[in-house]
């Protein structure tokens, strides 16, 4: 290990964070926001979710350098393909999350909304997926964390991240440089991870102090389905 | 061109099917990694998920262990082994267990832990001892759980298999690497495809696994749930 590499690199680092966190970022938001509404969709119309949660779990399966070669003819080396290919295997923690979620709103809530004379549209925007918030975020956190350590992946097309330092201390046989990449990668995930619960604190002020067991069982059930 | 016509094109050309650089041999060695390293996860997790699952202590630690396995990137961890150990048959199998693991561990875990107390209490007022009560009633109620980390841990080394590839090592990931390196996307492509229909058999075989060792009794109590 030698540590004065890590000064005398500190603009290359900012660089390949910067790089790793916006791919590791977009992908899990943008699979969120095809999430949310395929999800609504499962819970409207039961039958529909054994086979979208099929194909979820089959594209999961793939290997995600496999993903990417595969996308590569149509969106290019760089960027778009590793974003794509990582949004796709979001999908399977993102949309039983917000299934999950969304069932887990209680019945007579849902009641009373209609009863107060909330619209189905309006229901669903202010009442249950705010309610569904807590394991929402649950399966983000599995999301973001997985997309930040693939996404160094990416490298082996050129597109730039963390993975640089895997594949430049592989070939300049300089373990520090791996070590480093490494290190940043964990640290990145945790502060990831760290606003997202942060975030669901915000989003959920009722449940400050409360319901903490509800959180728990959702990040749960998250670890054991991905 | 698109990714089928390319994989097609290189798939029905005969020489790709023999030889050392062969298609079989590739697979046997990329299942040979695969398969052993599930093989030593398992004996190492399982036990160890019984344990504390029916102990009910170091759950914690069980739930975290799965949550860094996941901030790890496969592709540092991969290159770090190589470059630390050198090219030996340990430096492709250590990766490969210490990614299988977490899933296998904390699955079990899960399984043992969420078994309904009533289901315990009512062995323990059987009579039962400590052994009988774990594998005749825990162990049954947390195969379905057990079976689905298994699969986890099955596409992760699967898919890290293939990586293994980048820093010498062969499997099916040669075809993908050696093809990004010299341009020939056909290759890639051929390479790519092998690897996609394995990850979706093993995933299938998993699946279909689950269904065939869920007990008797909990297919029922399901079903009457419904």
């Amino acid at each position: 290990m030698q540590w004065s590499w890590i000064p005398q690199n500190w603009t290359l680092i900012w660089q390949y964070t910067l790089d790793n966190a916006f791919l590791g970022l977009v992908a899990p938001l943008i699979g969120l926001a095809i999430s949310i509404p395929v999800g609504v969709a499962c819970v409207a119309r039961r039958w529909i979710y054994p086979p979208v949660l099929s194909v979820a779990n089959a594209v999961y399966a793939i290997p995600t350098l496999a993903v990417f070669v595969v996308l590569v003819p149509y969106t290019g080396l760089g960027n778009l393909t590793v974003i794509i290919a990582l949004t796709l295997l979001s999908l399977c923690v993102l949309i039983p999350a917000v299934v999950d979620g969304l069932r887990g709103v209680p019945e007579p809530v849902r009641q009373a909304a209609t009863a107060m004379g909330f619209t189905q549209v309006r229901r669903m925007v202010q009442v249950e997926l705010p309610l569904a918030v807590p394991v929402i975020i649950a399966g983000l956190r599995v999301a973001v964390v997985s997309s930040i350590s693939l996404a160094s992946l990416g490298q082996l097309i050129g597109v730039s991240s963390f993975g640089y330092f895997f594949i430049d201390g592989l070939q300049r046989d300089f373990p520090t440089e791996i070590y480093a990449g490494f290190a940043l990668t964990v640290v990145l995930a945790v502060v990831c991870d760290l606003l997202l619960v942060g975030t669901r604190t915000l989003l959920t002020p009722w449940a400050r102090g409360r319901s903490r067991a509800t959180g728990r069982s959702a990040a749960r059930r998250a670890v054991t389905e991905a | 061109m698109s990714f089928l016509t390319f994989a097609w094109d290189w798939l029905k050309t005969p020489q790709h099917w023999h030889g050392s650089d062969g298609i079989p041999i590739r697979l046997l060695q990329h299942l040979g990694y695969s398969g052993l390293s599930l093989l030593i996860a398992t004996v190492v997790a399982v036990p160890i998920g019984l344990l504390i699952g029916h102990f009910g202590r170091g759950g914690f630690a069980a739930v975290n262990v799965a949550n860094i396995g996941r901030a790890i990137p496969t592709l540092g961890l991969v290159i770090l082994v190589a470059v630390l150990a050198g090219l030996k048959a340990v430096s492709w199998l250590v990766p490969l267990v210490v990614l299988a693991i977490p899933p296998i561990l904390v699955n079990t875990y899960e399984g043992v832990a969420g078994v309904d107390p009533d289901l315990t209490d009512a062995a323990r007022g059987m009579g039962m001892t400590r052994w009988q009560l774990l594998w005749k009633v825990e162990v049954p109620v947390a195969v379905p759980l057990i079976v689905l980390g298994l699969r986890t841990s099955a596409i992760f080394v699967v898919a890290t298999a293939t990586i293994a590839a980048y820093p010498g090592f062969g499997g099916l990931g040669r075809y993908i690497i050696d093809g990004l390196a010299s341009n020939n996307y056909g290759e890639v492509a051929g390479g790519a495809a092998v690897i996609v229909v394995l990850a979706l058999v093993v995933q299938a075989a998993f699946t279909g696994l689950r269904r065939l060792v869920v007990p008797k009794g909990l297919r029922l109590q399901a079903r009457s749930s419904r």
